[in-house]
């Protein structure tokens, strides 16, 4: 609510953005063509066997458990689960932001164009992050410094990286600034934090993660704490930003919705694994999990008719400390039979590009 | 009824109760003075609710969605004085709660409660779920000893909760098994009128839609009044049999979900609606969005006229028409739906285009669980146990007679008063 009349004045007018599928398809089509050039790798992001676990004084917490998965050069990834589920760890696992104790990353590796991040010197991984790899956060009052304006947060990665002289940073910032949509980006540099509002400082941090144009942004729920109409402009500028610079986007959101709008493929997460994985067509078309029923069908939609009872998934997610070898999800499936209380399924294909984990979809289980 | 004190109210009579209303708000002010400087001198103040007007029927759920800062949840407060009133009445039952003396207004305070947003703020972390719990019978002298553990234990079964955890303390629960609680305790003192603050904006999706359907069950059952405030447009059409929605401490649009969601008049919900995610590829791609430039107005000054025209779509569409910078439009019949009332001097501008709702269906089939599975699910032995619900016995309770104690009689203080919606705590 700061500032928002000058910000009214300055000559922005309510637009109605009408998109049809082709447009988006295409642009989305160049956007991958434009990141490929001088790639170095199949994928942008190789992460294979990738297994985090924090040390507490009551056990192991098996938080991501042998996952693997591909973001392609300019590709929107969705990582969408409940809280707790492991999505977030695996995007601080790739950053290696992980808290060292009580969190490890105990196996695996990440490939990040063609470089194995996990065994990158501290100083070498401190050149990749805010360069390579942005960051967007979903609270930006806390991510942001509050002592510092907001010109200086901005530059220091560009400082930092790129290593400018003073006034071309300071074109840069500005650039950036005009950029993500905040209007008289000059005289908003020695603002602080406080002087913008939550939408507007999700846009510095977009600003600030674009800052050194980076091949990856993780974008760890950049919308939960915002208002759904001020949610749309951000989730706006992400996806305008990220075509036109190349950038691939790992997003992370509990909300399916924001991922069958803004991914091109979508990895389900519970309990510290990949459950399902697939393009967002295929996926929300035809979901091969009994857990995506369960979030798909527990959903109250804007384009329902109005119904009486939600079909809920019962209990709760499971501990994950020792978790047992079965499936994590059968305690509260109502699909389960034996085989799954004895052996955990592995992810297999479906069709082409959608894998599940589940024993009852597979060719030869109980549900068609 | 009572006199209005506003001489601007007063030129215009309160409309006479209708007892098919619970609740009837007219004119409602809530101001929030802002204070400066070392005299605390008042320096202006945050128009929260700005005039309005509105009625809460019998047995209906009202929901009631808006962007944070729009003062719906300032209207939930008012509407059971947990919040004074700068301007108007607010009646419950037919009697201005405005009027009532601290002891009568405790009396009525058994008859209205109020379910909070965060279940992990909401609770006393140092009482034990029994206290919590038996805290308004004792407050409102409902029950004592054996009777009262008796209808602690009915009150926990009829949540979904099992009886044996009286002794446990909040912690020890999840945030769904948490909100379960609050409910019971908002159930304790028989309540009419239940005002559901942001009930499950704190909860994850497959616990969000358990907290919705004991709500459901829980009115159906026991013949509750909800006013449902949430800034979920998807659950507010799920739940609601009327949905208002607020802008800048004005109601913009009222009316039945199934008209409001599928042609709304005014440009503001449109806005909404073509800004709330639907979880189908599909859809996603044929909406038309609306992008708002610019964040809500501050409340302190809002703009003069149509609150919404430095924002409004239709206003530049339509060149800017004088009448939006100049005149605050009235709640007005749409399309002759009498139900549907919008506030908008356009609305049959509004209606002509289909901005808004271009993506939303309405035949829509659910992607989604498969026939087969469909068919698995129905069979008996595959049937989700369903949380069993005691039957509402304790309806048949005599009236309490006994005089009323010194505390507000909800037992709780309110966790945050703000209107957030931000705490949805990652533990990672």
């Amino acid at each position: 609510m700061v500032s928002s009349e000058e910000e009214l004045s300055a000559g922005d007018a309510p637009t109605i953005v009408e998109l049809s599928s082709d447009d988006v398809l295409r642009a989305r089509a160049d956007a991958v063509t434009k990141a490929g050039v001088g790639r170095k790798a199949d994928h942008l992001l190789e992460v294979r066997g990738l297994s985090t676990h924090f040390f507490t004084p009551d056990g192991v917490v098996q938080a991501v458990d042998d996952v693997n998965f591909d973001v392609g050069y300019g590709e929107t990834l969705g990582l969408v689960g409940e809280s707790g589920c492991g999505k977030s760890v695996t995007a601080l696992s790739i950053a290696r932001l992980v808290a060292d104790p009580p969190g490890k990353i105990v196996a695996g590796s990440i490939l990040f164009d063609g470089i194995d991040v996990l065994k990158l010197s501290a100083e070498d991984m401190r050149k990749l992050r805010g360069k390579e790899i942005g960051f967007i956060f979903q609270d930006p009052l806390t991510s942001l410094n509050p002592t510092l304006t907001i010109g200086y947060q901005i530059g220091e990665s560009i400082r930092e990286h790129l290593g400018l002289p003073q006034k071309a940073a300071k074109d840069r910032i500005i650039e950036l600034l005009a950029k993500v949509g905040i209007p008289r980006p000059a005289d908003r540099l020695n603002d602080y934090p406080h002087q913008f509002s939550g939408g507007m400082r999700q846009r510095v941090m977009i600003a600030i993660a674009l800052s050194c144009d980076p091949k990856l942004i993780l974008a760890d729920e950049p919308t939960t704490a915002l208002d759904v109409t001020i949610q749309a402009q951000i989730l706006e500028l992400i996806q305008v930003l990220s075509s036109e610079f190349g950038t691939a986007v790992l997003l992370i959101t509990h909300d399916l919705g924001i991922a069958a709008g803004m991914c091109d493929r979508v990895n389900v997460m519970y309990a510290g694994r990949i459950v399902e994985t697939g393009t967002v067509d295929t996926l929300f078309e035809n979901p091969r999990m009994p857990y995506a029923w369960g979030l798909l069908d527990s959903l109250p939609r804007i384009d329902d008719v109005r119904g009486d009872r939600l079909r809920t998934i019962e209990g709760l997610p499971p501990l994950l400390i020792n978790p047992p070898h079965a499936c994590r999800f059968g305690p509260r499936c109502a699909y389960i039979r034996d085989k799954c209380r004895e052996s955990e399924p592995e992810l297999t294909q479906r069709e082409a590009g959608h894998m599940a984990r589940c024993w009852a979809t597979e060719p030869e289980g109980w549900i068609e | 009824m009572t006199a209005v004190a506003d001489p601007v109210e007063a030129v215009i009579p309160l409309r006479p109760h209708d007892p098919a209303n619970i609740v009837e708000v007219d004119s409602l002010k809530v101001y929030f003075p802002i204070r400066t400087g070392f005299l605390r001198r008042e320096a202006g103040s945050v128009k929260a609710v700005d005039g309005v007007t509105l009625e809460v029927r019998r047995g209906e759920t009202l929901g009631l969605v808006g962007e944070s800062g729009c003062g719906k949840s300032t209207i939930g407060r008012a509407m059971i004085r947990l919040r004074e009133a700068t301007g108007g009445t607010v009646r419950f039952d037919g009697v201005d709660l405005t009027s009532l003396s601290p002891p009568d207004l405790r009396k009525m305070r058994r008859r209205m409660q109020i379910i909070f947003q965060d279940p992990y703020g909401s609770l006393d972390p140092r009482q034990a779920v029994g206290q919590i719990i038996s805290e308004p019978l004792e407050t409102h002298h409902l029950a004592e000893g054996a009777a009262k553990t008796e209808r602690v234990a009915e009150l926990l079964r009829l949540v979904g909760l099992d009886p044996n955890y009286v002794r446990r303390y909040p912690h020890e629960f999840s945030g769904g098994q948490r909100q379960r609680i609050g409910v019971a305790r908002a159930l304790a003192v028989e309540p009419e009128f239940i005002v559901c603050d942001e009930p499950i904006s704190a909860l994850d999706v497959s616990i969000q839609a358990q907290v919705l359907n004991l709500l459901t069950d829980l009115r159906a059952r026991l013949g509750l009044t909800y006013l449902f405030v949430a800034h979920d447009l998807s659950v507010v059409k799920h739940i609601s049999d009327r949905v208002a929605v607020m802008y800048l401490g004005k109601v913009v649009e009222l009316g039945p979900p199934d008209v409001l969601y599928a042609a709304p008049g005014h440009p503001y919900t449109r806005a909404l609606l073509s800004a709330v995610p639907v979880p189908d590829p599909v859809a996603e791609r044929k909406r038309k969005r609306v992008i708002l430039k610019g964040d809500v107005p501050s409340p302190v000054n809002p703009p003069p006229g149509c609150r919404f025209h430095t924002r409004c779509w239709l206003y530049e569409r339509l060149g800017q028409p004088e009448d939006c910078r100049t005149i605050d439009p009235e709640l007005r019949v749409v399309a002759e739906v009498a139900e549907h009332r919008a506030a908008c001097h356009h609305t049959d501008e509004a209606l002509k285009t289909d901005v808004g709702v271009a993506h939303i269906s309405q035949t829509l089939v659910r992607r989604g669980t498969p026939a087969a599975a469909l068919a698995t699910l129905a069979s008996p032995d595959a049937t989700p146990a369903e949380v069993p619900l005691a039957a509402p016995d304790f309806l048949d309770v005599p009236e309490s007679t006994g005089s009323v104690s010194a505390t507000d009689g909800f037992g709780v203080e309110d966790p945050s008063g703000t209107d957030t919606y931000t705490d949805r705590v990652d533990p990672f």
